[in-house]
């Protein structure tokens, strides 16, 4: 099996780290992992700012990069999303649609590919999960608590196979942390007043690392976090999923 | 051309392709296996009161409990409950002249399990005022008169007319200030709904 | 209100000036999501109603002229007085002519969120004509002199204290009384006076049924009724976009109205209004302003299921952090931020990009409109036609040249990384907004694209 692995661009700026976490933890799992080294942006801020038509440049980047692999995984559910609903072309729109069905975002690929049962992970520590909202409703990786459906979490029983992990309650189970793209500065007041609502809940119930799917949320609340002064760490889940 | 009919036109050249109805039978079958249970239940919880009685006698015993008719208006629309009444409805007076009713008896065609509510219409309430103007409302059903859902509530209904006609859960209430519970909004402060065994 | 011509982000700052007003705001409001939640999931049905409900909306606008035909002659042969209006003006007009005819100068009135659309109260008011609104929440509302913050529930922004003190000037009420039970008495009691004296009342419209020419009104309060039975003349107005086909289908939506909106079963009056009472007139108008042009937009037609619950307010994380007058505008949260660009895409073109695109109110959505999906498609359209501020044009083409040729990409990265000048989430040149609540990440010493090739080749 040969995956492409698709890394957002913040990612590969910032959290080079969550990156390298999911390219090991593939390997480990057997998954012969190419990183093709001309890739950017999948486009998301552009066309959640309503500049959709400006993406044609990354849609047709990402065809070029993403052809010919089995599967496309990354670690940040909402920019699978993005490319899951968005990626087109008009000169290869069959293309496009052909690599939009095969991008999947990490832990789903984990879970629903690999079929995943068991992880050699140790993370001795009280771990917060952030059900970040495109994943999650978008992606479904774990049930929402809108909907009257039967319950499950992708990322939730992947920690659960890391051994030593203790996995903490919170009061609101999916709110959204108001990062949100360009919103988190569009609209600053509200989008930090999320933002610290949704660590505080972490914080009250004795989180040591608050973790997702998605580096992006987590970029977000840990700006808060540092800002506050707090001890509290976030980190992908595949850094967790990776640790020894 | 009129508004009615430009209204109209446009509606008809922006509407989108035709869309059926969907097969609403299956909401029918849904229903509860102990319906007075969940009557009772279900209007408490929304601050209403069910007293399962087998007899007039037992109703008029209650109300008489808490309302004397020599001093406060209380009103019946209900010929066997007329004794406990201050005097029985004139027919269709002008509904200002309820304003002092304090407690109004009235019979419903049926109540609905599943949110506590009973239904009426006009020709059981001499005035559409009556259920709301009073201070306090009792209406009466019989324990057969119960179905499950509203689905069946409307099977019930069926296309039988009415000039007015309403589902009345409890009492009137408001929770417009700061989210806390009043009961007595502008209606009845109090709903009691008698289950008559029958 | 003062809103002038400040957008969301501006009233929502100002909104979040008051930390724990915020706080209080969003507990209130969450409260309201949870009783709905704890509510529907006793209806193991209840995603298939949610899938009905949506049907039945999409069967009604694809044949909604035949409809509206159908409902209008069923209620003409019910003795209702039918009247057609194509905008607000036009509303207005007519209920003003009502008015006139009657020789009244004063109407009560019970809620209606089309009637708060049309800003029938100001147009009244000019007129000389005196309003009273009986719906507790719009009561309060209406004597601080504000629109409501929340289409059901109008006050939800005021503190007791603060209606304790409105009440102390306008009712008389003790100074420094905010108890809720005695503050609803005084309400009862002035507004009892009101509905035994007013001669024509106006309502609104939940639902009509096109099969028998009746609407149905629901409130808590019963105010709807008391005003309706006790006037000589019952006005209904009513969006075209309310009506169902069946009475039958009247349990679907009176099962979910409820349930999304409060977490009740069902409200405690649902009252079902056929024929005018024997001496009454009633009156009912069909209103467009604006409906039949958004029926025509693909993207944005399913706005138009809406049943005005509410719960998409309730569970929006923003609506519940900025509160309902940011938006400006009638209907406040998700769904008005899909209806009002509808109506004024200059006006409102801030709207929806009040969103994080979360999704949470599509999924509480009774009638399943895609609300976030239409948030996204109204900015793509909103940019299009314009309305975008030119900063953030500019810098949104040089991200775009950017991204799309990685020489430029890896050249902006690395100097990105030294200075923490790039950041996609932070293109608009109000890069500092993130600084105020925010650190930035620290940066790596290097991309993973840079330790890939040292390290894997
Ligand atoms: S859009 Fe849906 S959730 Fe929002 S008010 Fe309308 S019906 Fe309710």
């Amino acid at each position: 099996m040969r995956v492409g692995l698709f890394v957002p661009c913040y990612v590969d700026q910032f959290y080079p780290g969550a990156a390298i976490a999911t390219l090991e933890l593939l390997e480990k799992l057997g998954v012969e992992v190419v990183y093709p080294k001309n890739q950017t942006c999948c486009g998301q801020p552009m066309a959640n700012s309503g500049f959709e038509h400006l993406t044609g440049g990354c849609n047709r980047l990402f065809i070029d990069n993403f052809s010919g692999f089995d599967y496309i995984v990354s670690p940040s559910g909402s920019c699978v999303l993005h490319i899951r609903e968005h990626l087109h072309d008009d000169k290869r729109p069959e293309q496009a649609k052909e690599i939009s069905h095969k991008v999947w975002e990490l832990t789903s690929f984990l879970t629903d590919v690999l079929k995943v049962e068991s992880l050699p992970a140790r993370f001795p520590h009280k771990v917060g999960v952030h059900q970040s909202c495109h994943g999650q409703r978008g992606l479904h990786l774990s049930s929402m608590t809108e909907l009257v459906a039967p319950s499950f979490s992708k990322p939730g029983s992947l920690l659960n196979m890391v051994k030593d992990l203790e996995l903490i309650e919170l009061e609101r189970k999916d709110e959204c942390c108001g990062f949100g793209g360009t919103f988190c500065v569009v609209e600053e007041a509200v989008s930090s007043k999320m933002g610290k609502d949704r660590v505080a809940d972490h914080l009250k119930h004795g989180a040591e690392y608050i973790t997702g799917a998605d580096m992006s949320c987590l970029m977000h609340m840990e700006g808060i976090l540092k800002r506050q002064g707090s001890k509290v760490k976030v980190l992908h889940i595949a850094e967790i999923l990776n640790a020894e | 051309m009129s508004s009615r009919d430009k209204i109209l036109a446009a509606v008809a050249q922006n509407k989108p392709e035709a869309m059926p109805l969907p097969h609403i039978a299956p909401f029918k079958e849904i229903g509860y296996t102990d319906v007075i249970g969940q009557y009772e239940t279900v209007l408490t919880a929304i601050g209403g009161k069910v007293h399962r009685v087998n007899n007039w006698d037992e109703i008029k015993t209650i109300v008489k409990e808490k309302y004397n008719a020599q001093n406060v208006r209380v009103l019946s629309l209900v010929p066997e409950l007329d004794d406990v009444a201050t005097s029985a409805y004139e027919i269709n007076p002008a509904a200002h002249h309820l304003a002092d009713v304090e407690l109004a008896l009235i019979k419903a065609h049926f109540g609905v399990a599943e949110n506590g509510s009973v239904w009426v219409t006009e020709e059981l309430l001499g005035h559409r005022a009556v259920p709301f103007i009073c201070q306090h409302l009792a209406a009466v059903i019989t324990s057969s008169n119960l179905v499950d859902t509203m689905h069946r509530a409307y099977m019930r209904i069926g296309l039988e007319t009415y000039g007015w006609g309403a589902f009345i859960a409890g009492p009137s209430k408001t929770a417009d200030i700061e989210q806390s519970l009043v009961l007595g909004a502008h209606g009845p402060r109090s709903m009691t709904v008698f289950v008559l065994q029958d | 209100m003062e809103v002038g011509t400040k957008d969301h982000a501006e009233l929502a700052e100002i909104f979040n000036k008051d930390e724990e007003r915020v706080n209080w705001h969003d507990e209130t409001l969450w409260w309201i999501r949870a009783k709905r939640d704890k509510s529907v999931h006793q209806l193991p049905e209840w995603e298939a109603l949610r899938e009905a409900a949506s049907n039945v909306k999409f069967n009604v606008l694809s044949h909604l002229n035949t409809y509206l035909e159908q409902f209008e002659a069923a209620a003409k042969a019910n003795g209702v007085i039918v009247h057609w209006a194509a905008d607000a003006k036009e509303h207005n007009e007519i209920v003003h002519g009502l008015l006139k005819e009657n020789k009244v100068t004063q109407m009560v009135k019970s809620k209606s969120m089309l009637t708060e659309e049309c800003h029938l109260n100001e147009y009244l008011a000019t007129h000389g004509i005196e309003v009273i609104d009986s719906d507790l929440g719009e009561r309060i509302v209406q004597l601080a002199g504000e629109p409501p913050s929340h289409i059901v529930l109008p006050c939800i922004h005021k503190k007791k204290e603060e209606i304790g003190d409105l009440f102390h000037m306008y009712l008389g009420t003790p100074s420094n009384m905010a108890d809720p039970q005695f503050l609803t008495e005084t309400a009862r009691g002035s507004l009892r006076e009101t509905f035994l004296t007013r001669k024509v009342a106006l309502t609104g419209v939940n639902f009509a049924i096109a099969e028998t020419g009746e609407f149905v009104v629901c409130t808590n309060e019963g105010n709807a009724d008391m005003g309706a039975h006790l006037a000589d003349v019952h006005i209904a107005c009513m969006g075209i976009e309310k009506l169902i086909p069946k009475r039958e289908h009247l349990g679907i939506f009176l099962r979910l109205l409820t349930r999304s909106a409060t977490g009740q079963p069902i409200t405690t009056y649902s009252s079902h209004f056929g024929k005018p009472r024997e001496g009454q007139q009633m009156h009912l108008v069909l209103v467009d302003n604006g409906r039949s042009v958004q029926l025509g937009r693909k993207d944005f037609r399913n706005s138009l299921k809406c049943i005005r619950c509410g719960a998409c307010m309730n569970t929006c994380p923003v609506y519940r952090r900025s509160g309902g007058h940011s938006y400006h505008t009638a209907v406040a949260g998700p769904i008005g931020s899909i209806l009002a660009p509808n109506l004024d895409m200059k006006k409102y073109a801030d709207l929806p990009f009040a969103s994080t695109l979360c999704g949470s109110c599509s999924n509480v959505c009774p009638v399943k409109i895609d609300i976030h999906d239409q948030l996204y498609k109204w900015r793509q359209v909103l940019v299009k036609e314009g309305y975008a501020p030119t900063g953030k044009k500019i810098a949104m083409q040089v991200m775009a040249t950017t991204l799309a040729s990685p020489t430029l990409y890896h050249a902006a990265g690395k100097m990105g990384r030294a200075t923490i000048k790039y950041a996609p989430f932070a293109v608009n040149n109000k890069l500092n907004a993130w600084y105020k609540e925010r650190e930035m990440p620290a940066p790596p010493k290097e991309s993973f694209g840079e330790w890939y090739a040292k390290n894997k080749k």
